[in-house]
């Protein structure tokens, strides 16, 4: 008798529901340690005021407002150009070498590890284009970052929008330009944007990016332009925790609370849009 | 001509130079990686690098086995733990659970993926090395088993996307005929159902093994920085990315030091290359292969 029969069926039925549902215990586990421990370390003073007493005492606000910079100009940097260039690969095209070259990359640029980019942006935004460490050097490498899953969100999004509607479009006279931009891209709109939201919380999240790039060790104030350091939550996290000494646990659980709300958060929102919009189609 | 006209033309030419700037960035990439890493092999002997078994910088010695040691280790114990999880996983959520089950399963596998590394790398420095230290009576638990540990989680959610996406993807004829054949489910799932997925699945776990390769954050903060060449699960390690992570901050711009934390990205960067390639080649496969 098979093994896959009977008894032995039986056995490994269950052994595949008890080992589905220890897949997903360790992050219920995690997000139970991170809610116990990081929700009691937060209060309006800890958000709202700079660090004090070598970060061991005040809050992470100059941190927070880092990591908000940060994250708008990576928007900024990548949002407008992966969407102009998904548009060319699903509006613009012919299946000609450019848009085979571009599709290979974005295959490969997807998989380069975070530090990667860290070790090209500190070579070629930091030194070769004399940017220093900037926020504007961590949000171009950020951005170049994220352009791949912009890039792939809107390709998908564009080639799921159906012929007729440009065709309609075109036929009333509208030039290629107009039905892009008022037809096929309004009604592409919520993959997009479930690509950007996503790319967004990784870009939040990431640290081995900006840490020769743009992340200041220690910065008690501001940043006044585009070329300053800033503070960012993710480095700042690992700085108190690895590399000052006695640093109480409160302050790192209350900075780790903040930035797992705001990447956890992100990633819900784009669950959530993309289910609406699944519910439309 | 019309202000339109003029504008849906200047728009075509944008959106071209656009994209022919993606090609110039992937170049500038490649470009300034491979420079710089290939300006420490004319410093010092590729043969020495690629086989040396210490890496010491300050005695100038940059051997890099050590390195590769350290990856290793984390990712044979990151793999052995993701990979049977992973497909015990799909095969529950694609044919077992029911559908909101199935919904809630795949909201928290999806929130797993958001957990910034460097969060993971706090719980392993806190929790996780406590509790291995006290396990296996060791001196310290920063360990490549505690950072192998954390990379399974982080590959856990790559893995079971992509092997649910094609268990899911193939065509019902396959399931149905082989349960008119006379099949239980289980047989069904075995003989049938996974080796039609295997492309699919194999290319998820070949992604995870890329994510498993690349992290940086987790591994620097709880394997315990050490490059040592005769390493185990049990012992600190050092891997290639956290190489770069930690000296890069205490090397002078331009001298041979720095040369060979780009010569580590070129490897890196080979590695990334050869396992996305074959990823895509295996996603193409399970494509022909769906429904």
């Amino acid at each position: 008798m098979s093994i896959l029969k009977g008894r032995g069926k039986n056995i490994i039925e269950a052994t595949i529901k008890v080992m589905g549902v220890v897949s997903i215990l360790p992050v219920l586990g995690i997000f139970a340690y991170i809610i116990y421990k990081g929700v009691p370390a937060i209060s309006w003073t800890f958000l709202s005021e700079g660090p004090k007493s070598g970060m061991r005492e005040g809050g992470i606000f100059p941190v927070i407002v880092g990591s908000l910079l940060l994250t708008i100009g990576t928007i900024i940097a990548s949002v407008p150009f992966g969407i102009l260039t998904g548009v060319y690969l699903v509006e613009y095209s012919k299946d000609n070498w450019l848009r085979r070259m571009i599709n290979l990359t974005i295959v490969n640029l997807a998989g380069i590890p975070s530090i990667v980019y860290g070790l090209f942006g500190m070579a070629f935004f930091v030194i070769a284009m004399g940017l220093g460490r900037s926020l504007i050097a961590g949000c171009l490498t950020l951005g170049i970052m994220s352009l791949p899953v912009i890039i792939t969100a809107t390709r998908e999004s564009l080639l799921a929008i159906p012929k007729s509607l440009r065709e309609a479009s075109l036929a009333i006279g509208a030039t290629q330009w107009e039905t892009t931009w008022k037809i096929v891209l309004p009604a592409a709109t919520p993959g997009i944007l479930t690509g950007i939201i996503l790319s967004v919380s990784r870009a939040a999240g990431e640290t081995a990016p900006i840490m020769f790039t743009a992340a200041a060790f220690y910065l008690p104030f501001l940043p006044e332009s585009i070329s300053d350091q800033v503070m960012a939550l993710p480095y700042h996290l690992y700085v108190i925790s690895t590399q000052v000494p006695n640093m109480p646990g409160s302050n790192m659980m209350g900075t780790l609370f903040v930035l797992v709300s705001i990447t956890v958060g992100f990633n819900l929102l784009g669950a959530f849009v993309r289910n609406k919009f699944r519910k439309y189609s | 001509m019309s202000i339109r006209k003029i504008k849906d033309t200047f728009m075509r030419h944008t959106i071209f130079g656009i994209a022919a700037f993606n090609i110039i960035i992937v170049f500038s990439i490649f470009f300034f990686v491979f420079t710089n890493g290939i300006k420490f092999f004319s410093e010092g002997s590729i043969v020495d690098f690629f086989l040396g078994k210490t890496w010491i910088p300050l005695s100038d010695l940059y051997g890099f086995l050590p390195l590769l040691a350290g990856s290793f280790w984390v990712s044979v114990v990151a793999l052995g733990i993701s990979v049977p999880l992973s497909l015990f996983a799909a095969v529950y959520i694609s044919e077992y659970a029911g559908k909101r089950t199935r919904e809630i399963f795949k909201v928290l596998i999806e929130t797993m993926a958001a957990l910034p590394s460097v969060v993971l790398g706090y719980i392993g420095l806190y929790v996780f090395s406590g509790i291995i230290k006290d396990m296996f009576g060791l001196n310290s638990g920063l360990t490549a088993l505690n950072g192998g540990v954390l990379l399974a989680l982080m590959a856990i959610p790559t893995m079971v996307s992509i092997a649910d996406d094609a268990i899911m993807a193939l065509d019902s004829s396959y399931k149905e005929a082989s349960l008119a054949m006379g099949a239980n489910k289980l047989e069904t799932i075995v003989k049938v159902l996974l080796p039609a997925a295997f492309p699919g699945i194999f290319a998820g776990i070949m992604l995870g093994f890329g994510r498993i390769i690349g992290e940086t954050m987790t591994v620097l903060m709880v394997t315990g920085n050490a490059p040592i060449l005769n390493s185990g699960p049990l012992t600190a390690v050092r891997t290639l990315t956290a190489t770069i992570a930690a000296e890069m901050g205490e090397v002078t711009i331009g001298d041979k030091h720095y040369y060979s934390l780009f010569a580590i990205g070129i490897v890196l960067f080979a590695i990334s290359f050869l396992t996305n390639t074959v990823a895509d080649y295996f996603i193409h496969k399970s494509r022909k292969n769906a429904g």
